[in-house]
């Protein structure tokens, strides 16, 4: 009953060509992103029909990048992109595998209660918290140490931390890390207990430096949104230097769009994210396929 | 007090703290404090950040709904019952906006998980090549979608790439449309960049799916003489029956929670015919700081949302 080999030769090219043809699918607007951040406009229009609109060749430069510096304070952007994203990923790890630790490894009267509220939140989606939730910060109290007196203001609209502290703590992070945690042997701590490690120690030394998996996919899960959030700071940063890397495509929206330009920019603030993705494929690959237990 | 079930309550409490109970040693009573004080100091961070800023606003919300709260007024907040959801439900664009992500959810959940499911089929066995192939196809995945909207927004131009591809695949017959200003086809411009951008995401979800199904199923049904249709059919297809459920329900409430595509390409147009829950929300909430208003909209949403998980929920538990 098996296929001749030639029918099962045919079928293989076939598939081969069906894999080429979703991956010609997938990379064309990438490649003509990054090819025509490299050209002048005209040029960029000119390539359009023919195959050199996916191919760097012509009038090929890095001034479209270099006006991109001049006309937004793209530089800014990055920074504040850079560091929103790096100190969410860092407190977002460290706060959530330490709660997912008490969780998962010590018997805290009440824990099964609060893993369950703390599990009950998922089901509600960012969306629908955004708009009460921008109501909600321009509420909370803003301290600010100027001198030696302590000012009180009111309301987190237009700062850095409200960019951040509202996505540190995250149930989903909290639900991975506890599952990462029961699979590591109890037996462990009652050793370190014996030698006489405090809690925080075992998590410190014991815990967290088996659980680097876990540490990635959250990582990577944390970093993505953060990097990538533009409705919420569409909503609550007015201030020109505040502003994340995604708001900055509005500055190109003015008279006379440079598209060699525009595309120069979304070059700029892919390529970052391309590149951690190559260097940590496996990782990625799996955050993502943990995330699809989210539901 | 007297006819109380348990009368003698209080007594063990006054009896410990002299003298600790015989059972317990005392170095563990140290130590059982010591593991209660520092688990719940532990807890406390992640569990008060999430109190403020995922269950506090999610309670308010719903309080904001009946109120007539505005982002920023000197008036205080007042209690308006209903009058919100009458508004809203008297409001041609909000039913439009209804009508557009259910255009675009009916098309996108069959369309992107079929293809995303072919994707994972296509890469499922291993080739020489097998990486780059995955690579390319979560490319897009790691593009963010304010990114993507904008490249296709270019792309989309009537004298853009788009059209220009069309016309020199079908030699020249086919002359393209004006994309995104037409209220025709600006929706189904905005369904394929945005099935283009997710399918990756979801070709993983397949993937976990396909790599649990133990190998020795295909090798009986090979041995039975299966055609590879029907190892398709009565193998790889019930075993994705969690992961089937799994990516319907990711897909459907990501589609109904459309945003971002629309607000960098269309602003809701033309003559609304892109327009969304979230983006009459955020236009409501945000653009006239009419709080109370979008808050009406995104408990709406939420009850949407809950819907279909409460649907998944039932047809998955019927099954099991």
């Amino acid at each position: 009953m098996k296929n001749s080999p030639r029918l099962s030769t045919l079928n293989n090219a076939g598939t081969m060509l069906l894999r080429i043809l979703f991956a010609a699918v997938a990379a064309f607007p990438i490649v003509f992103m990054l090819v025509s951040s490299l050209k002048p406009d005209t040029q960029i229009f000119g390539d359009m029909s023919s195959a050199a609109a996916f191919l760097p060749v012509g009038n090929i430069s890095f001034d479209n990048y270099a006006a991109v510096f001049d006309r937004v304070p793209a530089a800014r952007f990055l920074i504040n992109s850079i560091g929103i994203s790096a100190v969410t990923v860092v407190l977002g790890i460290f706060i959530n595998s330490l709660c997912a630790f008490a969780l998962s490894r010590m018997e805290v009267r009440g824990k099964r209660v609060v893993f369950t509220v703390i599990l009950a939140t998922l089901i509600v989606p960012f969306q629908t918290l955004a708009l009460p939730l921008v109501w909600w910060v321009n509420q909370l109290p803003y301290f600010e140490l100027s001198g030696f007196s302590l000012e009180i203001s009111k309301g987190w609209l237009d700062t850095y931390q409200v960019q951040i502290i509202p996505f540190i703590a995250n149930a989903f992070s909290i639900y991975l890390y506890h599952q990462y945690f029961e699979s590591i042997p109890k037996e462990l701590d009652e050793a370190a207990r014996i030698d006489g490690a405090g809690w925080f120690k075992i998590y410190r030394q014991v815990v967290m430096p088996l659980a680097g998996p876990a540490t990635a996919t959250v990582a990577i899960l944390t970093f993505l949104p953060a990097w990538n959030s533009y409705l919420w700071p569409l909503m609550v940063v007015q201030s020109e230097e505040l502003r994340p890397v995604m708001i900055g495509i509005q500055y190109f929206f003015q008279l006379n769009v440079s598209w060699g330009e525009v595309m120069a920019y979304a070059s700029l603030i892919t390529v970052p994210v391309v590149v951690l993705f190559i260097a940590f494929q496996k990782s990625f690959i799996n955050s993502i396929a943990s995330s699809g237990v989210k539901g | 007090m007297t006819t109380s079930p348990l009368p003698t309550r209080p007594r063990p409490a006054v009896a410990t703290a002299p003298a600790p109970l015989p059972s317990a040693p005392r170095h563990r009573r140290a130590g059982f404090l010591r593991e209660q004080i520092s688990g719940w100091g532990m807890i406390a961070p992640a569990a008060v950040l999430l109190l403020l800023f995922v269950f506090l606003p999610a309670i308010l919300g719903f309080g904001l709904a009946f109120t007539n709260a505005r982002l920023i007024s000197p008036r205080p907040v007042e209690f308006v019952g209903t009058d919100n959801f009458a508004r809203l439900f008297a409001d041609p664009t909000f039913w439009r906006a209804l009508l557009n992500v259910t255009y675009f959810a009916v098309v996108v959940v069959p369309v992107q998980s079929a293809l995303a499911l072919a994707m994972a089929l296509l890469i499922n066995k291993k080739f020489r090549g097998v990486n780059f192939f995955r690579t390319v196809y979560f490319l897009p995945v790691v593009t963010s979608m304010v990114v993507v909207s904008l490249l296709w927004l270019f792309m989309y131009r009537k004298d853009g790439l788009i059209n220009e591809l069309l016309s020199t695949f079908s030699f020249g017959l086919i002359q393209g449309a004006d994309w995104l200003n037409d209220p025709a086809t600006a929706m189904p411009a905005i369904i394929a960049l945005s099935i283009w951008q997710a399918a990756g995401f979801h070709m993983i979800i397949w993937l976990a799916g396909l790599q649990s199904i133990s190998g020795e199923l295909y090798e009986a049904a090979q041995l039975d003489g299966a055609s590879p249709w029907h190892q398709f059919r009565y193998v790889t297809w019930p075993g994705l029956k969690h992961t089937r459920s799994l990516v319907l329900v990711t897909i459907t409430i990501q589609a109904l929670g459309l945003f971002d595509q629309v607000s960098v390409m269309t602003q809701g147009g033309p003559l609304d015919s892109t327009t969304t829950i979230i983006y009459e929300a955020v236009r409501s909430g945000f653009k006239q700081q009419e709080t109370s208003y979008a808050s009406a909209i995104s408990l709406v949403f939420f009850v949407l949302v809950l819907l279909i998980s409460a649907v998944q929920r039932y047809l998955t538990r019927e099954k099991d």
